[in-house]
């Protein structure tokens, strides 16, 4: 079953699209990666969803309510980790999150032990009577995860969870993400524009310039691209190159003195390889595309490279048009 | 309506304002001022013959000054939360819009009439003899502008996203309700056009029914403007319509 269904969704801002007619589903349990450069109507897109914006046309579900007409089903049925840090730093951890579970109606004798199991899932119950504005950014974004858990959603949106965090808090986070679908029942939708994080996710929508332009597990996706690519230096290339085509029946590619083949399975390739080689392999490398080799190909340009100009400009229209309206 | 959600923002002021010491004290030393410095000095150019001493007749002026101070300093936190964030959480959960603009008008109430009472502990101190009944009555006044108020409050948030409309609201705003408020001297010895605009300022009937408490006179200068019941009858038709104006805006998706 669907848990998120969208269909043909617009929102506009005056003559600025944000979302161009996108259509996709959400398979329950999973964790679904909305991947786009920045501006691409990523953020736009979790909000139509969330119900804090109304979108222009077309339909979204969640967990069968419709967005439009039932926002206060799919507020239930939903937690939400937004881009930008909403707790409240004057307060306590453990306050938060009791914030949260009266917000939501929780019932009030569940609220202890759901307070206390969401801190410790992600690990900050020591340091539940802190003030927030003690933490460090890592440990506020794992305590709105655990604030997103707390009245038992379907689903959990995460925008770009781990903006802005060092590696360790970003490898913490992690853990702590890909753990929630099968823990706690949860299905995952998040954004981002790291691509390694997508290489995670179940199934993945790449979304550029308001249009979904591909669609598909990571492993479907950098399939589009071609296969795996081995690069090898050996004592002989030429002698190496009839080797390779007698064996796999694949014309390798000489390029600065290096060989370059590319096949489906390059894992599966490279035992094979080093046995009909033998001693003549000086040492083999295993390339295998990247979600950013998706978007490159499907773009023509790289995601992570956009026009910060560009993004500011969008947001200053969106807010000109907001002021009007 | 959800009285969960409701709870939940007036237990998160209360806990915020008991934590904050800094604003307690200044909640309570801006009236202090007033009365002691301003009032005292004031009290020499006006006769007590009109009525009663100055610093008495400033009385009910300065409890509707901590109300109002406090009232709309509680819902512009607001602005503050929409710009921190955390507004977002808010508007997020499964609560309508008219539970959050209730919750956040009694989160205003809460704390400015907590404020107003450690004030109204004063009155022996400037010679003024009330009764309890008097002091019930000028309570169940406190909580309801306190309310009108912080309603108000609200609706002002509605307009503004940043924290810098902050001395926007204080200086065209809040210091003018103040002035035309019949806090300072009575309405009914203004000229023309500033009595009409007091009239607009729902302060006034707060501070005049606080009048009406605190000191009954039938007549003179120094009298309420207005009846008990028209003080009243204003104050919660006004609160009802900010209460239903407020969620209509937050209600408004973009």
């Amino acid at each position: 079953m669907s848990i998120i269904r969208v269909e043909n969704l617009v929102k506009s801002y005056g003559g600025l699209t944000a979302i161009d007619g996108i259509s996709f589903e959400v398979e329950e349990g999973t964790i679904f990666g909305f991947l786009g450069p920045n501006g691409a109507g990523k953020t736009t897109t979790i909000n139509v969803l969330c119900t804090l914006i109304s979108a222009t046309s077309g339909k979204a579900f969640i967990n069968g309510h419709d967005c439009a007409k039932e926002p206060s089903n799919v507020r239930k049925s939903i937690g939400i980790v937004f881009q930008d840090t909403t707790l409240d730093k004057d307060l306590t951890a453990r306050e938060n999150l009791v914030f949260h579970a009266y917000l939501y109606g929780v019932k009030k004798s569940e609220i202890r032990t759901r307070v206390h199991d969401a801190l410790t899932f992600v690990g900050l119950y020591e340091r539940k009577d802190d003030l927030v504005k003690k933490y460090s950014g890592g440990m506020k974004r794992r305590l709105e995860v655990a604030r997103g858990l707390i009245h038992r959603p379907r689903v959990l949106f995460l925008d770009e969870p781990t903006l802005g965090l060092d590696p360790q808090s970003r490898a913490n986070l992690w853990g702590v993400i890909t753990e929630m679908p099968k823990k706690h029942n949860v299905t995952i939708f998040m954004t981002t524009h790291y691509m390694e994080e997508a290489e995670v996710c179940d199934n993945i929508a790449i979304i550029d310039n308001g249009k979904i332009i591909a669609e598909g597990s990571p492993e479907e996706l950098k399939k589009t691209v071609g296969g795996d690519v081995i690069s090898l230096r050996t004592r002989d290339n030429h002698w190496s190159r009839q080797e390779i085509k007698k064996m796999f029946g694949i014309d390798s590619e000489e390029k600065d003195g290096e060989l370059y083949l590319t096949t489906g399975r390059g894992d599966a390739c490279i035992p094979e390889l080093i046995r009909g080689l033998g001693d003549m392999v000086l040492s083999v490398k295993l390339q295998r595309p990247t979600i950013n080799d998706v978007f490159l190909k499907l773009t023509g340009k790289a995601i992570r490279d956009e026009d910060v100009s560009g993004m500011s400009n969008i947001k200053e229209e969106v807010r000109a048009y907001r002021r009007r309206h | 309506m959800e009285f969960n959600a409701i709870y939940v923002l007036v237990a998160r002021e209360f806990k915020k304002f008991i934590r904050e010491r800094s604003r307690l004290v200044s909640a309570i030393a801006r009236p202090l001022l007033w009365l002691f410095l301003v009032g005292a000095g004031m009290s020499r150019l006006v006769s007590p013959k009109a009525g009663m001493p100055y610093t008495q007749f400033i009385f009910p002026g300065i409890l509707g000054m901590t109300i109002l101070f406090s009232s709309i300093f509680s819902s512009i936190s607001i602005i503050w939360d929409k710009e921190f964030g955390f507004f977002k959480e808010i508007l997020a959960a499964p609560v309508s819009r008219l539970s959050i603009v209730i919750g956040k008008g009694l989160s205003g109430t809460v704390v400015s009439t907590i404020q107003a009472s450690i004030v109204l502990l004063l009155f022996p101190v400037l010679g003024l003899k009330l009764g309890l009944f008097q002091i019930l009555e000028v309570l169940i006044i406190a909580i309801a502008v306190s309310f009108c108020i912080s309603t108000f409050g609200i609706l002002l948030a509605t307009f503004y996203e940043s924290y810098e409309s902050f001395s926007v609201i204080m200086n065209f705003i809040v210091m003018p309700m103040f002035f035309l408020s019949g806090a300072m001297y009575p309405v009914k010895l203004l000229p023309k056009p500033l009595a009409v605009a007091t009239k607009l300022n729902p302060l006034t009937y707060g501070i005049d029914a606080l009048k009406n408490a605190i000191f009954p006179l039938e007549e003179g200068p120094m009298s309420a403007d207005f009846s008990l019941v028209t003080d009243m009858a204003v104050i919660l038709f006004l609160s009802f319509t900010f209460v239903v104006i407020a969620a209509r805006l937050f209600e408004r998706k973009k």
